[in-house]
């Protein structure tokens, strides 16, 4: 067995391959210990899409359902809260929702209104500062902290500003309009959460 | 007896031929510099709060119940139900705060001792992880209780990674494991911060104490005793200006040990949650993802870190630049060997520049303190009345992070171009003889 040459190259060789092999080994076998910290099965069923319907949602109210854990408000907005949207565009940081709010929603839902029909704003209820859930003001009345309010949605923590599109205000903590989910009307009065509208990518 | 004891004495040495050498070499025979003051006990400090902590978390695992249905119940249950487990709790969590205390003031006394300079490099860099993970878990066990300000605290931090282009969003739910802070997260917090961390941790702290001892102590006055006379009572080789570890130090540290014992149990049996700095009010209603507490900010620990990401506005479309920040806060602090090329060491004998710029450093991360915990919101009000608040809080926040960052290239110009004056730096210690 003894060899009287030691052959340097083929050692060489030797030992660098077996130091790629095992190196490929202990990637391979960190792997599934990374994967095991993404969203478990459960917590993706969790996830699953929310069906509501909107049949008992009056002019001018607020639903709250959850969906993957965040509080979506659904609202059938008054005509007159609607008529107001344009009139807020100057106040307002992305009014179009094409700039910093690029990415706030669904290229269906990206115009004056942020929704498929104009009526029913569906909106995850989470101020895009820090997380926080505003609160709905509806009424177009002078408030506090506006005395020129439109109607929208007040955060309780770092006073961000919202309209009735979840559009943000000018001037205050959070950076963009609040975030539209993926949604689609199944029939008239009943909408689904979580799903794009066929066709639709 | 006694020859029952040497008898058992030599049979454990021939079997373990090493462990009195090393018990030798790390206590009766490492030589420490004589004139430690104050400062230097922030290292024992640190120790026995470390100690504390592992001992008062062992005992809370046993009662505690790693589930978001469960965990702050059995929170509850140890702070009511379970014999002395207020005390346990109260011990573990006034413990964290001190463990910061102290950790920040022994960091201090390297920046004032120049401790981290050559050749303590590798003491200092093994002594920032330390600090790195430390925040880690400390993060991962305020998360623990399932509070409304734990589930909070963990959802803001976590969404910090968020503002990472591309891989953001993936990246806080591999983080979550859900879609927000959930049962998934709390037990993974819950296995970090009982077992990886605390192992990675104490790994560093034996690094840390070896690489010390490797170099040796520095002192107040920055001297290297080492390169001084030699000769000292115990042996004629050795500093002159070196005591034994063991008895003289470890006697010395029993005293301030005992200070701080005595400063912890005031607090734990007089002001557990410190006014709420270090228990927090909202952090006693359960975790609810629909209800945001009226203000969400960190332990004060963290403020002046967590200042830097507020006082940071969004460029490009991205909030990352505030992270980056915060997280580049940290890092500097690894490289200020390198950026000091100052061969004086102590404070004692440095340049005028270099004090004053150190007491900024100070003020500056006091002051992002001060707009992390609300104090500015609340002081600006009352001493300037009626000015628009985030104005000026941003204003002085910016301020502070500019000082604050401006101390690391300061320092190098000061000592690279040599503009530094400094005083002459004795051969041996002072104020000994």
């Amino acid at each position: 067995m003894a060899n009287e040459v030691v052959d340097h190259g083929r050692r060489r060789f030797l030992t660098a391959a077996t130091a790629v092999v095992g190196g490929v080994g202990v990637v391979s076998v960190a792997v599934p210990f990374i994967k095991s910290w993404e969203p478990s099965a459960r917590a993706k069923a969790a996830g699953a899409p929310v069906t509501q319907s909107l049949a008992k949602i009056e002019s001018g109210q607020q639903l709250i359902v959850g969906w993957r854990s965040l509080p979506v408000f659904i609202v059938n907005r008054t005509k007159d809260q609607l008529a107001t949207l344009p009139t807020q565009d100057s106040r307002l940081v992305d009014p179009k929702s094409d700039g910093s709010s690029a990415q706030q929603q669904p290229k269906y839902a990206q115009n004056e209104s942020r929704s498929i029909k104009p009526e029913w704003l569906v909106m995850i209820g989470i101020c895009t500062h820090l997380g926080c859930v505003p609160g709905y003001v509806g009424e177009m009345k002078p408030e506090p902290f506006d005395p020129n309010w439109k109607g929208g949605y007040y955060c309780p923590c770092h006073h961000s500003r919202y309209d009735m599109a979840g559009r943000v205000y000018q001037g205050v903590p959070a950076p963009k309009n609040m975030q539209i989910p993926p949604y689609h009307f199944i029939d008239d009065t009943t909408i689904q959460i979580g799903v794009d509208p066929k066709g639709a990518a | 007896m006694a020859n029952v004891f040497t008898n058992i004495g030599d049979w454990v040495g021939d079997r373990a031929p090493g462990l009195a050498p090393f018990y030798r070499k790390h206590m009766t025979e490492y030589y420490a510099p004589k004139n430690f003051n104050l400062w230097y006990y922030f290292g024992v400090l640190a120790i026995v709060v470390l100690v504390n902590q592992i001992l008062t978390g062992i005992f809370l695992t046993m009662n505690y119940n790693p589930s978001a249905a469960g965990a702050f119940d059995s929170v509850q249950y140890i702070m009511r139900d379970v014999e002395w487990g207020w005390l346990i709790r109260y011990m573990h969590s006034t413990g964290a705060s001190l463990f910061f205390v102290v950790v920040f003031l022994h960091m201090f006394r390297g920046l004032m001792y120049g401790s981290y300079k050559k050749p303590r490099e590798m003491v200092w860099l093994l002594g920032m992880l330390i600090f790195l993970v430390l925040m880690a878990e400390a993060f991962m066990g305020y998360v623990l209780p399932w509070g409304n300000m734990s589930f909070w605290g963990a959802k803001v931090i976590i969404s910090l990674f968020g503002t990472i282009p591309v891989i953001g969003s993936t990246l806080v739910e591999w983080i979550m494991g859900d879609f927000l802070p959930a049962d998934a997260t709390l037990n993974r917090f819950f296995a970090l911060h009982v077992i990886a961390l605390p192992i990675v941790l104490l790994l560093l702290v034996v690094l840390h104490i070896f690489a010390l001892h490797e170099v040796g102590s520095n002192n107040p006055d920055g001297v290297d005793i080492k390169h001084g006379p030699k000769g000292n009572r115990w042996d004629a080789t050795k500093p002159a200006d070196g005591v034994p570890f063991h008895p003289y130090y470890t006697v010395h540290d029993l005293v301030g040990i005992g200070f701080l014992l005595l400063i912890a149990a005031f607090i734990i049996f007089f002001a557990p949650t410190f006014g709420g700095w270090f228990l927090e009010h909202d952090n006693s209603i359960m975790a609810n993802n629909l209800v945001t507490p009226a203000e969400i900010k960190p332990v004060w620990y963290f403020t002046p870190f967590y200042a830097i990401v507020r006082m940071i506005p969004s460029f490009f479309g991205t909030a990352v630049w505030g992270v980056l920040a915060m997280f580049g806060a940290i890092a500097v602090l690894f490289f200020l060997p390198w950026f000091d090329r100052g061969q004086v060491r102590s404070i004692r004998y440095r340049g005028t520049g270099y004090k004053v710029a150190l007491g900024l450093f100070v003020v500056a991360f006091l002051g992002l303190g001060a707009v992390g915990t609300g104090i500015t919101a609340e002081v600006i009000p009352e001493w300037f009345g009626n000015v628009d608040l985030t104005t000026w809080e941003n204003l002085f926040g910016r301020v502070m992070t500019f000082i604050y960052f401006g101390f690391f290239p300061f320092l190098w110009a000061y000592t690279h171009f040599g503009w530094e004056k400094t005083k002459p730096v004795p051969e041996r210690v002072t104020g000994h003889d």
